[in-house]
Order: C-alpha cells, then sequence, then structure tokens
C-alpha cells in the first residue's frame, strides 16, 4: 500500500514540476519579456501546462490519497485490490508519458480541453483514454476494498473516508463516460481518418458533461481533508458523520449535470435548457455551504474544549504554526472568492461579461490551483513523511509555512490581476499580443506585469514545496509520522444507514443526468449541420 | 436527521440568497428576453463562402441606424475587418466560423459569444458611446489566435 500510494504522488510532484516551469514561461512570455526558443510555441506549453497540471497532478495526486487512506481505515488492502492498483498506476503512466511525448512533440497543441475540429495526433486522444481507463482500475481498486470491508463488518457504517473515498471515484466514473465516449467514438476515428468530420457540438457537450463534475473530482479529496484530516490536527472531533456523507451525496447527484453553464454562449442549445442547468448549478452549492457551516464549527468547538473563550479569541487557538492546518487553512480562505466568482460564471447572461476572458482563468486559479492545491500540499507535508517512515522535522514544517504564504501572496497577485484586467476584456489563453497596438490593449499591460511577479512567487513556492517533498521522503530522521484521521464528536447524531443505499444515490442521479441531457442531445443529433474536418494550426 | 438552529439559519439564508439569484436571472431571461446567444440555425461548414449570407460579408444597412454585420470568422482573422459604426447605430451581428471554434468578443461592451462552425450565432448590440474599440478572439484558434482581431470605429 505504502508503494503504491508513493509511487502516484512521486508522478504527480513530477507533474507539478514540469506544469510549474510551464507556467512560469507563460507569464513571461505574455509579459514580453522573454521569447521561447525556436521551435517551442507558447500555446505547446500552455497545453503541457494544462494537461500536466489539471489532469495529470491532480489524478495522481489524488488517488494515491485516496488509496492510502482507505488502506488506513479499512485494513490491509487485499492481493488483488493492490493488483487493481498497480495496474490502473501503470496504464495512467502510460498515458501520461505518451500524451506528453505527444506534446513535446508539437503534435498535439490543442490546449488540455482538445476541442474539435482542432486535431490532434491519434496518439494524444490514445494517452487520454490510457489516463481515463488506468483511473477506473483504481477506482475499481477502492471499491473492492470498500466491499470487502462492507462484508467483514456487517450492519455497521463504513469509515467516513472510505465512504467518501467511494464517492469520489464513483464520480469520477460517471463523469468520465462523457470524455470517454467522445474520445473512443468521437476523437480517435476521426483522428486516425476512418471517419472523415466530427460533431463538434456534440464533442464539447461530451466534454463539458464530464468537464465540470471533473472540478468536484479535485474538490471531494480536498473536502476530505477538510472534513475528517483537519478535525484531527486541530485537536477535535467531526461535527457530524451524517452532514458529512450528506454533502458527498449531494455533491456526486448534482454536479454532473450542469455542463452547459460552461457553453452558455453557444449555438445550438436551446436557453430553457441552459437555464436549467444553471439552476442545478446553484443546487450545487448547497453542500458546498454546508461543508463551510461543519468546517468552521469543528474549528470552534474544539478551539472552546481546548479552553478558548471569547466572541473570535477562539481563532487564535488554533494551530497557525502547523504547515498541516496552515495549508489546507488558506485554501479554504481562498474557497470563498472562489465560490462567489464561480456564481458570478454560472449566472446565465452575466456569463456573457465573463465568458472566456482572463477573469475565467483567475477563478480556477483561485479555486483548483489554490483551495485545491494549498490543501493537497498540506496533505503531503504529513502523507509522505507517514508514507516513508520519515519525520516531519521544525524546519521543514516552517518551510511549508513559508511555502504556503508565498503561495497565499503570489495568487492574490496573479489570480487578483487575471480578475481585475479580465473585466476589461482581456481574453484568456493568448500569446504575447497587443493586438496591433490597440489603445484598449495596452491598458492590460500593467496587469501582465502583476501577473508575471505572481507568477514568478508561485513558481519559488513550488520548488520551496518539491524540495520538502525530497527531504521528507529520502533524507529528514528516521521516525512515525501520524495518519490524522478525525474521530466523530459523542454528541454527534447516529449516521442513517440510507447513505450508503448505492443503487438509490446512482439511481437518483442517472436520472437527473437523462433530464437534463437527453432531449438537448437528442436535438443536437436531429438538427445536426455537416461535420468538420481536422485542423491543425499549429 | 437533526440539523443544530445556527446551521438551519445559515443554509436557510444561504438557500434563499440562492434563489434570489435564480429569480432575478430567470426574471431576465423569460420575462425581459435577456438570453444568452443561443441561434439554432446550422450551415455546412464547408460550403461557408458559398452560402449566402456569408459570400458577401458585410455591414448592410437594414433601417434607420440599423444594421446587419455578417461576418465569417477564420484562422487568424475577421471578415469584414475595420468596420465603421455610426455612434447609436444598432447592430446585428451574423457570424459564422469556415474552420475552427472561435469566440467573437468586443472588450468593454457585451458583446461576447462562441462561434461553432456548423452554426451561425447572433446577437444585438448597440454602439451608443463613439470610440474605439476592439473586435478579438476569445477561443483558442491556433498558433496566430492572439493576432486575431480587429478594430470597430464608432464614430459620431
Amino acid at each position: 500500500m505504502r508503494r503504491l500510494s508513493l509511487a502516484h504522488l512521486w508522478v504527480s510532484f513530477i507533474a507539478l514540476f514540469f506544469g510549474a516551469i510551464a507556467g512560469l514561461l507563460q507569464v513571461l512570455v505574455k509579459k514580453g519579456v522573454l521569447h521561447l526558443p525556436n521551435g517551442i510555441g507558447y500555446y505547446q506549453v500552455l497545453t503541457a501546462h494544462g494537461v500536466l497540471l489539471g489532469l495529470v497532478f491532480t489524478t495522481f495526486f489524488i488517488i494515491g490519497f485516496l488509496i492510502s487512506g482507505v488502506g488506513r481505515t479499512t485494513g490491509e488492502l487485499s492481493a488483488s485490490v493492490l493488483r487493481y492498483g498497480w495496474i490502473g498506476f501503470v496504464l495512467m503512466t502510460l498515458g501520461t508519458v505518451l500524451g506528453t511525448i505527444m506534446i513535446l512533440l508539437n503534435q498535439a497543441t490543442v490546449l488540455y480541453t482538445f476541442y474539435a475540429p482542432l486535431q490532434a495526433s491519434p496518439w494524444f486522444y490514445i494517452a487520454l483514454a490510457l489516463i481515463v481507463v488506468g483511473s477506473w482500475c483504481s477506482g475499481l481498486a477502492i471499491a473492492a476494498q470498500y466491499w470487502k470491508w462492507r462484508k467483514e463488518n456487517k450492519g455497521k457504517i463504513s469509515p467516513l473516508f472510505s465512504f467518501m473515498a467511494v464517492v469520489t471515484m464513483l464520480l469520477w466514473f460517471v463523469a468520465t463516460l462523457g470524455v470517454a465516449i467522445t474520445v473512443l467514438f468521437q476523437f480517435i476515428p476521426w483522428s486516425f481518418g476512418w471517419v472523415e468530420t466530427i460533431n463538434v457540438l456534440l464533442s464539447r457537450t461530451l466534454f463539458w458533461y464530464f468537464g465540470h463534475p471533473l472540478v468536484y473530482f479535485w474538490l471531494m479529496p480536498t473536502y476530505i481533508c477538510w472534513y475528517v484530516v483537519i478535525p484531527k490536527i486541530i485537536g477535535g472531533k467531526i461535527f457530524s458523520d451524517a452532514l458529512a456523507r450528506l454533502a458527498f451525496i449531494l455533491l456526486f447527484i448534482l454536479s454532473i449535470p450542469v455542463g452547459f453553464h460552461h457553453q452558455l454562449l453557444e449555438s445550438g442549445v436551446s436557453p430553457g435548457w441552459k437555464f436549467f442547468q444553471v439552476i442545478l448549478t446553484f443546487a450545487v452549492v448547497v453542500p458546498s455551504l454546508m461543508t463551510a457551516f461543519s468546517i468552521f464549527a469543528t474549528f470552534e468547538i474544539s478551539s472552546r474544549a481546548q479552553g478558548a473563550g471569547g466572541r473570535l479569541s477562539w481563532l487564535k487557538n488554533l494551530p497557525w504554526g502547523d504547515a498541516r492546518f496552515f495549508a489546507p487553512m488558506m485554501g479554504m480562505l481562498f474557497f470563498i472568492p472562489a465560490g462567489a466568482g464561480g456564481i458570478i460564471n454560472a449566472s446565465f447572461q452575466l456569463n456573457q461579461v465573463v465568458h472566456n476572458t482572463l477573469w475565467v482563468t483567475g477563478h480556477f486559479h483561485l479555486s483548483v490551483a489554490t483551495s485545491v492545491a494549498l490543501t493537497f500540499f498540506g496533505v503531503a507535508y504529513w502523507l509522505v513523511p507517514h508514507l516513508s517512515g520519515r519525520q516531519r522535522t521544525k524546519e521543514l514544517n516552517r518551510l511549508g509555512i513559508i511555502q504556503t504564504i508565498l503561495w497565499a501572496v503570489g495568487m492574490t497577485f496573479m489570480s487578483g490581476a487575471m480578475h481585475a484586467s479580465g473585466l476589461f476584456g482581456a481574453p484568456r489563453r493568448t500569446d504575447y499580443t497587443t493586438y496591433f497596438d490597440h489603445p484598449v490593449a495596452a491598458g492590460w499591460i500593467p496587469y501582465q506585469t502583476a501577473m508575471a511577479i505572481g507568477g514568478a512567487l508561485l513558481f519559488i513556492a513550488i520548488l520551496i514545496f518539491l524540495y520538502v517533498m525530497i527531504r521528507l521522503a529520502f533524507f529528514a530522521p528516521k521516525g512515525v509520522e501520524e495518519y490524522p484521521i478525525g474521530e466523530v464528536g459523542e454528541g454527534a447524531e447516529k449516521t442513517p444507514a440510507i447513505f450508503e443505499n448505492w443503487k438509490l444515490w446512482i439511481a437518483i442521479s442517472a436520472v437527473l443526468i437523462v433530464i437534463a441531457y437527453s432531449i438537448p442531445i437528442f436535438e443536437m443529433l436531429q438538427h445536426a449541420p455537416p461535420g468538420s474536418p481536422g485542423y491543425k494550426f499549429w | 436527521m437533526h440539523l443544530y438552529k445556527y446551521e438551519k439559519i445559515w443554509l436557510i439564508v444561504g438557500g434563499a440568497t440562492l434563489a434570489l439569484f435564480l429569480l432575478v436571472l430567470g426574471i431576465g431571461a423569460f420575462a425581459m428576453g435577456q438570453h444568452p446567444p443561443s441561434d439554432t440555425e446550422t450551415i455546412d461548414p464547408q460550403y461557408v463562402r458559398e452560402t449566402a449570407p456569408f459570400d458577401q460579408p458585410g455591414l448592410k444597412q437594414i433601417g434607420e441606424n440599423e444594421y446587419e454585420l455578417v461576418m465569417v470568422a477564420q484562422a487568424f482573422a475577421f471578415q469584414p475587418a475595420d468596420i465603421q459604426i455610426p455612434a447609436g447605430a444598432k447592430v446585428h451581428f451574423i457570424v459564422t466560423s469556415a474552420d475552427v471554434i472561435h469566440g467573437l468578443e468586443i472588450a468593454n461592451t457585451n458583446v461576447n459569444m462562441m462561434v461553432t462552425p456548423g452554426y451561425i450565432s447572433r446577437m444585438t448590440y448597440t454602439f451608443n458611446d463613439p470610440g474605439e474599440y476592439l473586435m478579438l478572439c476569445n477561443e483558442y484558434c491556433g498558433v496566430g489566435h492572439h493576432l486575431m482581431g480587429t478594430r470597430i470605429e464608432v464614430a459620431e
């Protein structure tokens, strides 16, 4: 189990390193202070950044984290579970290597969203398919371990961590069906030339059917840390096991049928269906509100139990000097503006003001690249030494605090500048440009400077993080680092067994997906224009 | 399942706020007709240049200070380019793509829509303020994406 989990973490850290280099290059090129040497394109680097950080870093880290936690809460992983886990790891790693090679060869400069009819090499799409299929094997491994525990512990409520891990992988499975269908049945035959054209709108719709729950696939492991791990670190108890499970079930049910809020400004989908999915998008805010309440209740209750008084002075009692707490806590605070920005983006007509501007890039650098990333860093600060059998020394903990502060400051600069210039119309995903010295574009230049400063700070933060990881994995003194798993408070309600009625939740999810997508997709197929041939515009 | 008093208040206030937001959006959309661009008309993306009205892109006057602007988005330019519009003019954009997906945005206005091959995108905007506007592509379309833009001059 240790080796399997560590193997995932290392691939994720390597992806983080190269993705961060790509990110640094981008802000410098965009600012106009750097020209990439011959043969390397801005958009090629941008594709690498998106694929390595958005898809590879997150997916490997999440699976490594979930496998370790499932092992920690349900006992030794069985041999067959380990086998599935390793098969998944090998397939995903093969996919990552193949995909990276295609990007480096400039055969796949289509960005990580790979919108048709830009056409990459078929091997790029095969690489993506390998990553998805590999992650399914890992999901199977996690589910199999959970079922084994249920069988051996009839009538008992499963450990909260394992329950949440299974919901996360179930969401991932249902969501990736969309991207798997479009890659296997549209992109691969089309890029090999077996069919001449592709239905562009259908491919986009299937992509975004996957693209939004992808965000929740990043967020749910983050919430696992906040719900299950953080209470133990601050010396408190889990506020409510039942509410935590309810939040996860709601996230699973509501986060899939919402992809149209990424397609609000496009033709071919009627406004009524767009609005219906906007309503569901707003509904998925509720479990996040529940999460915010639970977590801050845990903070206050545990702080008061340790003797803190006063209306707000309990805040001082929290372990601000502990990187395991401080990094995720910063992530939580950044999630407040990130969530508010998300509601703005999904607000139907209002989307017109920000769609495809740098505002959107700023938004997901707050949500995934800060709330999620800082939480993952916080997890890594104890998970890596736990797995490697070493100590998290005072010095390394202090570096973790510094790294978190650098990240928060760097991201405030970068994301703040992105949000602001996006409101003034600066588009996302552009190489260095003045738009033929247009005065409007000239107004965006100061923000590009702020983005470059922020990006440089973030890069330094990543280097510190990776340095700490290498120390924790190979050089720190031998020792035992605790795997913090919170316990449920004594006064908490008994957890109803209905939460583990998987058939019910899958059925509700399926019904909602069918309602939200069947008619629009039917219309898309019924009134489909002739398809598009592939273009290689890079 | 039991909810604590403060939690109930928190969720009710949060839920009510979301419902209020949706109500505002819904009234805007269904009572006042402010929908995002959602045209359903299709076109063969490989024969854009042969299909009316895109065989003759350009600005056409259709009423008193009211115009139709027929545009083709193509890597890496909008056609027509350098458009002149009288101030106060109501302009109906009719746009399609001759190749990949583009995005049509005019900075500092609410003009913003996807241009998907195979579909026609429409939007209406009234240029009340004179000035030099920047129209640009805001969806990655290839190596020249950042050069895809043009000026719109709104003259007194």
